[in-house]
């Protein structure tokens, strides 16, 4: 992708920012002109909490150009209702499995050759600490 | 509207075309047609093709087409509707007809895919999903498809090996189909053991990167010669989903599919159970048994029950499906394929689709997806 | 040296990756049958979407969840490591970027070889401590290369650490005092362009590793006049656990006060994340009233030393991966060969 594009979208690759909908209150992601229940265009931004479970799962064998297969992608289903299309990390295809808890981590989605510049956005990998109920 | 008839259909074999490109594989799709309808001269052409520009680095594809098939100065734009780029031409020749613009209109669907590394292929079917939420982060078309397949089979619990009547029932049709790039049987159990492309896609389970280009001419009634054996575009409509799958109300819902579907039942004042024959877009086992789903013709999660059933045969099934092998056996030259279901319909309701034919078929239900779902180009066909 | 204004650990966040890789099978590849064992059994290695950046983030995030402050308070982060994704471009800037702290913070990367980390320590401290900031990030972190069959190919691991300083009042741990003790020592060097880095032998040890780390933590206890007996945990740099081990006994630190921050027996050495992550691990289990001792060293050559004094917020603050959930979660590569495609050693073109 072009640097340029690639900077439109850090917000959201970075820190999987969404929209919140002032009008109706329904959260989206990916960002639109326009909300995508009620159509009204009051949009603020909104970042997702990046929790979530493994809604489907697939691993690609070939590899569109800048891709280096063997990965895995999954549909997940975050906290917020949303699904979300991502890669899947540090986790044996195997071991994928629908319902599986995932979260958020931030790594390196591409890279443009030896020279070339670094692509850094989201995927998502098993959750690896479970946090202590408070 | 005014009536639109289908009079001249014309396409190339589907395969790997070392010797012909864009312009040769397209040029004589809509001259063949032109002979078929015996006209020499058209108002308007439409080209349908997606990837002329990623992969071949050719845009203005409708020109080059126009001056290599010697229609030039004809009225000419490119339609692109990602895989349904074919159908949306047909509709936009249709339209065309239909208002009053033209009397007649030839409608092309060509692509040209096998000059490309499969990588750059694979980076030129992603262009049809979302780009910044999709495709770069590495979704390929197949995986989006998995996707799909893998969800599908978690709420059916169904098996793979389940969907393979959809591949073996292309196959079966492609056998007698000239034109088609597939031409042998498969059976069952060679379905089942495919080589995973995209677990839990198979290799059999996916349509094959080709080329092909295939054409209709349409007219008005005040164009109709003697020697036309027209067939009646019905009714055509078309729909759109979101771009990215994620963001599906129910992503088991090509609802896109379904609302284009819903409309031309309506114009045409018919229903699934009307219709002799469906060309859906089966470029994947997965989207076929949805395209069922969305079209009326099974319950959701049923489309594999039907299919088991030997519902989708072209003797005696319920819902003759592929009847000249599908995008599966015959072929998906992207662009084109909406086109050759055209082309394959108006060969059946002519009652010259030879040993494909269904017989007494008098309506078709023809249908052109693009992306997963996200657009779909529905046509009803009658003799 | 102590800043102006009384300053403190507000959170602090680690990051190991979960690949591993048996130094058995490096040595099986190299080395001669009945060759000495390697000093550590297995180290860290990058995965193929990670790299100091990645990786940086999620120590950072770990650090801004556990100081409970608003992001928006943190006005300057510094990144020290000596494996840059980009020769030239920040990774300070995507971090601040992924944790929306841009546009009002000063951003850059430093390097000092192995304390590049703890130079941004220093920084961080400075900035907070002379009221120039309300919150500082210093993150130590590296995907450490090395020449294959080289000595070093058998501890360059890969992990680190990110620390957010604020005013010690709201600390989990003050900063008593810190010195730095520098020389122009070229012990272990990489040139531009250069894939491997080079190092002078036994020349790393005596007249680098243990002179300056002596030179820094003698000053700083001075300074202090405090004793190794007054702290309960002392962290080193960790080229090897034989170095920490020897430095320790000749300063007067003891096995015990050094056995939890000696990361390296389970990963190898992380470089400019070493000490760092040394020290995460001492966070980990500390005691409000410890006190720790921390001493980095970074080739070229130089040594940080800090006093630490934990507080009783620290039982708050530590929710989240800790050092052991991360080392724990190791898995092995199936071998040399897929450690050295992971590490970019294998020539593709």
């Amino acid at each position: 992708m072009d640097l340029a594009r690639y900077h439109r979208l850090r917000s959201a690759y970075y820190r999987l920012e969404g929209q919140r909908c002032t009008s109706c209150q329904a959260i989206q992601f990916p960002p639109r002109t326009a909300c995508r229940i009620c159509r009204e265009r009051s949009l603020e931004p909104h970042r997702l909490s990046g929790r979530g479970i493994v809604y489907s799962h697939a691993e690609v064998a070939q590899a569109p150009r800048g891709f280096a297969a063997p990965y895995v992608v999954a549909l997940v289903k975050l906290e917020e209702g949303l699904l979300l299309t991502a890669q899947l990390t540090d986790v044996e295809p195997e071991d994928v499995v629908i319902g599986l808890p995932a979260e958020m981590v931030t790594r390196r989605l591409q890279e443009h050759g030896p020279h070339g510049y670094l692509v850094y956005g989201y995927k998502f990998r098993p959750v690896l600490h479970r946090r202590k109920a408070s | 509207m005014r009536n639109v008839y289908i009079v001249g259909v014309g396409q190339t074999p589907v395969g790997e075309h070392w010797d012909r490109g864009l312009r040769e594989l397209g040029a004589s799709a809509v001259r063949d047609a032109m002979a078929d309808a015996r006209v020499e001269r058209a108002g308007a052409l439409y080209v349908g093709n997606m990837m002329g520009g990623c992969l071949n680095g050719q845009e203005n594809v409708a020109t080059l087409l126009a001056d290599a098939a010697g229609l030039l100065p004809i009225e000419a734009w490119k339609v692109e509707a990602a895989c349904a780029s074919g159908g949306a031409a047909v509709r936009a020749a249709a339209l065309a007809v239909g208002s009053g613009a033209h009397d007649v209109a030839i409608a092309v669907g060509v692509e040209k895919m096998t000059d490309g590394m499969p990588e750059t292929v694979t980076a030129g079917l992603a262009t049809a999903a979302d780009q910044d939420f999709e495709a770069s982060h590495g979704l390929s078309f197949v995986a989006l498809s998995a996707l799909l397949m893998r969800r599908y089979m978690h709420e059916t619990g169904c098996s793979r090996e389940a969907f393979a009547p959809f591949a073996v029932n292309a196959h079966a049709n492609g056998v007698t189909n000239a034109k088609a790039m597939f031409r042998e049987e498969i059976t069952a159990e060679e379905f089942t053991r495919s080589p995973i492309v995209a677990s839990p896609i198979g290799i059999l389970d996916a349509a094959p990167v080709c080329d092909g280009a295939a054409a209709v001419v349409v007219c008005s009634d005040d164009a109709l010669r003697g020697h036309h054996k027209p067939v009646r575009v019905a009714a055509s409509a078309v729909a759109t989903a979101t771009i990215d799958l994620a963001s599906r109300e129910d992503i088991l819902t090509l609802a896109a599919a379904a609302t284009s579907a819903a409309k031309v039942y309506e114009k045409a004042r018919l229903g699934p159970k009307d219709i002799d024959l469906f060309e859906a877009h089966d470029a994947f086992t997965i989207i076929t048994a949805l395209s069922l789903e969305a079209c009326g013709f099974a319950r959701r999660g049923e489309a594999l029950a039907i299919a088991a059933k030997g519902c989708i045969g072209r003797d005696g099934g319920c819902v003759p499906l592929s009847t000249f092998g599908g995008l599966k056996a015959r072929g998906h030259p992207v662009g084109a394929s909406g086109a050759y279901q055209i082309v394959e319909a108006a060969l059946q309701l002519r009652g010259e689709a030879g040993a494909n034919q269904v017989p007494g078929a008098r309506r078709a239900l023809t249908q052109s997806i693009g992306g997963h779902g996200s657009v779909a180009v529905t046509h009803v066909l009658e003799s | 040296m102590t800043p102006l204004r009384a300053v403190g650990i507000a959170g602090y966040g680690a990051y190991v990756p979960r690949w591993r890789v048996a130094t058995a099978d490096i040595s099986a590849a190299w080395r001669p049958r009945g060759a000495a064992a390697p000093a550590v059994v297995e180290k860290s290695v990058p995965g193929p979407d990670e790299d100091v950046i990645t990786m940086a983030i999620e120590a950072a995030r770990t650090a801004l969840d556990r100081a409970r402050l608003d992001p928006r308070a943190i006005g300057a982060i510094w990144v020290g490591t000596e494996s840059k994704p980009y020769a030239v471009k920040p990774s300070a800037t995507v971090v601040a970027e992924a944790l929306g702290i841009t546009p009002n913070v000063v951003a850059a990367d430093m390097e000092f070889a192995c304390k590049a980390g703890s130079e941004a320590m220093q920084a961080a401290v400075a900035f907070v401590g002379a009221g120039m900031v309300g919150a500082a990030l210093a993150i130590g972190m590296d995907t450490a290369q090395s020449k294959p069959g080289d000595a070093l190919e058998y501890t360059a691991g890969c992990g680190g650490a990110a620390y957010l300083f604020g005013p010690a009042g709201d600390a989990l741990a003050v900063v008593e005092a810190s010195v730095s003790h520098v020389t122009d020592t070229p012990d272990f060097f990489r040139r531009e362009g250069a894939a491997y880095p080079e190092h002078g032998g036994r020349f790393t040890g005596e007249p680098s590793y243990f002179k300056h780390t002596l030179a820094a933590s003698r000053r700083l206890l001075e300074e202090l006049g405090a004793a190794p007996g007054d702290f309960a945990h002392a962290v080193f740099h960790q080229p090897v656990p034989k170095f920490v081990e020897k430095a320790a006994a000749e300063l007067g630190f003891t096995r015990e006060q050094i056995r939890v921050g000696l990361v390296a027996k389970r990963m190898g050495n992380a470089y400019a994340g070493s000490s760092l992550l040394g020290l995460a691990a001492v966070l980990d289990i500390a005691r409000a009233g410890d006190r720790v001792f921390f001493c980095s060293y970074g080739s070229g050559a130089g040594s940080d030393a800090f006093a630490f004094r934990v507080t009783d917020r620290i039982e708050s603050r530590r929710e989240g991966p800790a050092v052991a959930d991360y080392l724990d979660q190791g898995r092995r590569v199936s071998g040399y060969g897929q450690y050295l495609q992971l590490k970019g050693k294998i020539r593709r073109s």
